[in-house]
């Protein structure tokens, strides 16, 4: 019960942590993505310095956390199992990209956004939901 | 306020910050800070974890505090309808199929030197890249 409590606050206090990146960073502009994509264009490099900033303190991070066998409050630890290249991989992984291409956006910036451009966004995050949706039904038959 | 502008340290800063969250997500519950993924799990049909609930309201505390102190936002969004209605579905599609996004695979992925991550981020670089030379240049 308590165990629960914690792990909420911890999951509050993450959410926020990245949150905070994300806006700091001007991660929740979708043309700072856009312009650090277009890179026969004005390039904008902007993600290359966010991408750079997390990596050098997730991988010696995640070194470290590889080591531990408990969290901080006594969870195990779950890293993700799968390891192959497959198809599905690559093709959501392409997919994705269009998708980002198209309006800059993704999963974590629109939600993190999403109070402040509500009617701009909207559209887009409930399409997403959509199509999470259908692809885990597709996985279930 | 927030200024338009941002300088190259708000952003390494910013990118730091972000990192953090992700080890501070497994070093204190044991959890990958894959967004695609906390969000899809909202919509089951396994039963919703609370921990992804409050992490997502996390996720959404700033912007509610700036709404809340109504500041203004100088942001601009594509304002195609259809076209966001097609990036989100291809968003939604592509990240639960590939099991991940730019958190996920990009931070989390590559942070633990996942191939299949590091493979993951540079395809959906790729296609995104070509995405925005065609929409950008071509059309």
């Amino acid at each position: 019960m308590k165990n629960k409590i914690l792990e909420n606050i911890f999951a509050l206090l993450s959410g926020l942590v990245f949150s905070l990146g994300l806006w700091l960073s001007d991660m929740v502009n979708p043309e700072r993505i856009i312009g650090f994509l277009d890179i026969s264009g004005n390039w904008d490099p902007a993600l290359l310095f966010v991408m750079g900033g997390a990596l050098a303190i997730a991988i010696p991070g995640f070194y470290f956390l590889n080591k531990q066998q408990r969290t901080l409050i006594g969870l195990p630890l779950q890293m993700p199992k799968k390891t192959d290249i497959d198809k599905k991989l690559i093709t959501g992984a392409l997919l994705f990209g269009i998708g980002w291409g198209l309006v800059g956006l993704c999963p974590g910036p629109v939600i993190a956004v999403l109070p402040n451009l509500f009617d701009k966004v909207i559209a887009f995050v409930i399409s997403m939901l959509v199509g999470m949706f259908i692809v885990s039904k597709l996985q279930k038959r | 306020m927030i200024i338009e502008q941002t300088a190259w340290h708000a952003h390494l800063i910013g990118g730091m910050l972000i990192g953090v969250a992700s080890l501070l997500l497994m070093f204190s519950i044991g959890k990958i800070a894959g967004i695609s993924s906390i969000v899809a799990n909202t919509l089951g049909p396994r039963t919703i974890k609370s921990w992804q609930i409050f992490f997502l309201l996390g996720l959404l505390l700033p912007g509610l505090y700036l709404v809340a102190n109504n500041e203004l936002l100088f942001i601009n969004v594509e304002k195609n309808t259809a076209l966001l209605i097609t990036a989100g579905l291809l968003v939604g599609i592509g990240t639960k199929l590939g099991n991940g996004c730019t958190s996920g695979h990009g931070i989390c992925g590559i942070g633990r030197l996942s191939w299949r991550s590091i493979v993951a981020t540079m395809t959906f670089m790729l296609s995104a890249i070509v995405t925005v030379f065609i929409t950008q240049h071509i059309i």
